[in-house]
């Protein structure tokens, strides 16, 4: 397929807010703020994820699936019985919007994993879910997972960003974090699966910019078992994150050190503790670093990112109002929704991190675990 | 004996109107090219002897001296080529095999030739190193597959101890050249202007002069089939230990220095009596398979107490890459592969041309097989064999090297013009000699200054070539293949190499 081209250029726009108090609103907000940025993209792809949107349904994968056919369908929903306990499946709401065209079939899944089957095949339950992302988006053609996570669920699209939030009633949802990206690529069609924000779990991520490094960034993140089956960068920088977090259990602040590390100047001059961390954090993550221009915001079910390549070769532009964090390329952008109390330029290579307070009930529990 | 029927393939000649009869020629040449009639007042020369080393024509005050290859010739013949004939003549005089110095000069396809660089253009920018850090620092050694660091007060702090690793500020070192192959003043001047350059060079197999221990930390210091000169205090002067099993130019034999070019300081170095030969057996007598292997290889780093990295190096054959695994496998801590165009300073000339590959399609081979085996962190990945410029080197650290050994090309810049002569220990350049009169002509402090430039030439054109693809670290351009695209190559190597066609 034309699609499958061998690495995504695009500029772009992207903006994101979180608010730490999770304070819910609807996405009209992130929709003012992402459409103040239409000169960034081309309406060639436009995507938002948001993040406490199914409260009701927390504890379950929330697979948010594109088909290009009925048959494609068929055959996912059959691997999906096989490897998941299908709580409730259908259509992905949507409107009739002007500037969206022909799309392809939109379903959505709350799955659950059975215990038994984990403890058949031995293994983690979130690697079982990103094997079957991988199976599902490699192996079935025509079908690709848009999102995965709990609790949260990705939009998107061919087309501007304001038509996307459109078509999916975003403005009937409430999340505590938004995420979105209007997309300006320069050497693809566009596609469905190919807009921004790339998920894996409850990872979104959005990316300005290009990946220069994209090409060893691929070939390191498949010894460790990630099939890049989008080919893009973007798709490639999540896997990374999956894997520097969420498998290696490094904290944001350490894993951004990695994949934006500081220069050598900079790091031979820090003192012994610092320097010898730095220093393997580059000697073993080498060949994750990002290199190349870009900005990016991740989203995650405990908060939200944004940061800049080493050299920051993208805008990226923070603000806080109360406890609210937005990240997006231009003040303006901002600006637009919001009247902030702070607003500054993160410098190359430097995290904005914003970590959601933890909920009620998740203390709770975890006292408990300290009182056993 | 009849007169031998092998050609001059030189010829000499000299205008006599420029010629002063300051005899320079004479001195100069080890072969004895030049003589000098008195009672005529006459240069002669015997183009018999000829190497077409250049000696004279550089050191030649007016320039009256042109060395170029012999016009006459037999009837031109496709598969009988005048370089045919004149093995054969040769082997029907003597008897013997032949012999040769450097690498392959059959002219095996050069992949680098085929191979193009990419650059950025709007989408991403290019980067001017002249302006921006670019970063060529590059280790070599063992690495864990995840690491643990944590912020304490908001500091990183690492909590995983890594294996011990080489630093080195460019990815290219001076391969292994040994002492007794080349001389005292080659070895010092290699050893300095790693010192100088913050990276490594090679002792090859041939021990370790004692006036060297002083450059230990940037020494990587071989452990060979025939053992010379290895001693618990040799494998701790050096900054990581190698393992050598094949040399590219001649894979599958061992060493060879002749007795005659063992004087009493390589006797000292090599630990084996003066005028002796240093013949290294084809294969290690306790490595039999790969399980001997791991036996050496933790040997070793007892010896060493696991201070350093202990490497391997094999010339690149056949099934290099299942070879190449094992040996990650067996704990090698960075494997260095050797190509068909390696350099040697002695090998059988049929061994030479016809074993092995090129280093292109092993390189390749080897570091796609330990992605596919989930092991290229555990070692660095280490490639010889024929490096001419640093675009070559760029090409290599694209397809997935982690540094590049440069021999030949290092023996170049103090003055060889690959005459192919070394194993005959006359080296007119007094680079691959032990003869006193000609190893003075290489003098240490500019011998070290010369290869320093030519490390620094190639280091900034890297960076060069980096920033124009808008990468600013050499670990973002390791096994990228993205960057690079083929020329007239054919589907198979294209597979092999791992890359696409230009246009693709």
């Amino acid at each position: 397929m034309h699609y499958r081209f061998e690495k995504d250029m695009s500029a772009c726009g992207l903006t994101g807010f979180i608010n730490r108090d999770r304070k819910r609103v609807d996405g009209e907000a992130i929709m003012s703020s992402i459409c103040n940025m239409d000169e960034r993209s081309n309406g060639q792809g436009g995507g938002f994820a948001a993040y406490g949107i199914y409260p009701e349904h927390k504890d379950d994968y929330a697979f948010h699936m594109l088909y290009t056919d009925i048959d494609a369908k068929e055959i996912t929903e059959k691997y999906l019985d096989r490897h998941f306990l299908i709580i409730e499946d259908g259509e992905l709401p949507t409107r009739k919007t002007a500037g969206i065209v022909d799309p392809p079939v939109i379903w959505r899944y709350f799955l659950n994993v059975d215990e038994e089957v984990l403890h058949m095949n031995a293994c983690d339950e979130e690697d079982y879910v990103v094997e079957a992302v991988m199976y599902i988006n490699a192996e079935i053609p025509g079908a690709f997972v848009m999102s995965s996570g709990k609790n949260m669920g990705a939009f998107k699209a061919v087309g501007f960003p304001g038509a996307v939030g459109r078509f999916y009633k975003l403005d009937e949802y409430k999340a505590w974090t938004w995420i979105a990206h209007g997309r300006f690529p320069t050497n693809t069609p566009g596609w469905w699966g190919g807009a921004h924000p790339f998920t894996l779990l409850d990872w979104s991520i959005v990316h300005n910019g290009e990946i220069s490094s994209y090409g060893i960034n691929k070939r390191y993140l498949e010894m460790f078992g990630y099939k890049a089956t989008l080919m893009t960068d973007t798709e490639v920088t999540a896997y990374l994150f999956d894997m520097l977090l969420r498998r290696h259990k490094l904290s944001i602040e350490v894993a951004t050190m990695a994949i934006a590390a500081p220069f050598w100047s900079q790091i031979d001059h820090l003192p012994d503790g610092e320097r010898k961390a730095l220093t393997a954090l580059r000697q073993v993550y080498g060949s994750g670093l990002l290199n190349g221009p870009f900005a990016f915001i991740l989203g995650h079910k405990d908060g939200m990112v944004g940061i800049n390549d080493r050299i920051k070769l993208r805008p990226l532009v923070a603000a806080e109002q109360g406890n609210t964090l937005y990240v997006a390329n231009e003040e303006a952008a901002i600006r637009e929704i919001a009247s902030p109390d702070r607003v500054w330029m993160p410098t190359a290579g430097e995290p904005v991190i914003a970590n959601l307070k933890p909920e009620k009930d998740s203390i709770k529990e975890k006292t408990s675990c300290i009182k056993v | 004996m009849h007169k031998s029927l092998i050609k001059a393939e030189f010829q000499v000649q000299r205008d006599d109107y420029k010629c002063i009869r300051c005899r320079v020629c004479e001195r100069q040449c080890s072969f004895e090219v030049h003589s000098y009639d008195a009672d005529a007042d006459r240069m002669f020369e015997d183009e018999m002897k000829c190497v077409g080393c250049q000696r004279c024509v550089e050191y030649c005050p007016t320039r009256a001296l042109t060395i170029q290859p012999h016009p006459s010739t037999i009837r031109p013949h496709g598969n009988w080529p005048y370089r045919a004939v004149k093995d054969i003549c040769k082997q029907a005089e003597t008897g013997g095999m032949l012999l040769s110095s450097t690498g392959d000069e059959l002219g095996h396809r050069i992949y680098w030739d085929h191979l193009v660089l990419n650059a950025s253009q709007v989408t991403n920018p290019s980067i001017d190193p002249l302006r921006e850090p670019m970063e060529l620092r590059t280790f070599i050694g063992r690495k864990p597959d995840q690491v643990d660091v944590r912020l304490v007060n908001g500091k990183p702090v690492l909590k995983t101890e890594l294996p011990p690793q080489l630093t080195l500020e460019t990815p290219m070192m001076f391969g292994a050249m040994s002492y007794g192959a080349i001389s005292y003043n080659v070895c010092q001047s290699l050893a300095r202007a790693a010192t100088a350059s913050g990276t490594m060079y090679n002792t090859g197999e041939g021990g370790l002069h004692r006036d060297f221990y002083q450059y230990g930390p940037n020494t990587i210091v071989q452990c060979a089939s025939g053992r010379f000169g290895v001693h618990r205090e040799y494998l701790n002067a050096g900054a990581a230990v190698e393992i050598k099993v094949g040399q590219g130019a001649k894979p599958g034999i061992g060493g060879h220095v002749p007795g005659e070019k063992v004087d009493k300081e390589i006797s000292i170095t090599r630990m084996i009596p003066v005028g002796t030969d240093a013949l290294s057996p084809a294969p290690h007598h306790d490595i039999y398979s790969i399980e001997d292997l791991r036996q050496l290889i933790y040997a070793l780093k007892e010896a060493v107490e696991y201070k350093k990295p202990v490497g391997v190096k094999i010339a690149a054959v056949h099934n290099a890459a299942a070879i190449a695994s094992g040996i990650v496998r067996a704990g090698a801590d960075f494997v260095t592969l050797d190509g068909l165009r390696g350099g040697t300073g002695a090998a059988p000339t049929r061994t030479r041309d016809s074993v092995g590959m090129p280093i292109e399609l092993a390189l390749a081979a080897v570091d796609q097989r330990l992605r596919e085996e989930g092991i290229r962190n555990n070692a660095s990945l280490i490639v010889a064999g024929g490096f001419r410029n640093s675009t070559d080197v760029v090409k290599a650290i694209a397809l997935g090297a982690d540094a590049v050994y440069i021999g030949t090309a290092a023996l170049i810049s103090l003055g060889c013009t690959v005459c192919q002569k070394c194993y005959t220990g006359k080296c007119p350049w007094g680079i691959t000699t032990q003869d006193p009169y000609l190893t003075k002509r290489v003098n240490p402090e500019i011998g070290t200054q010369r290869l320093t430039n030519l490390l620094r030439a190639w280091s900034l054109e890297i960076k060069e070539i980096l920033g124009g693809m808008g990468i600013n670290a050499i670990e973002s351009l390791r096994g990228n293949r993205l960057h690079l695209r083929a020329i007239g190559l054919n589907e198979r190597e294209l597979d092999v190499l791992g890359v696409m066609h230009a246009g693709e």
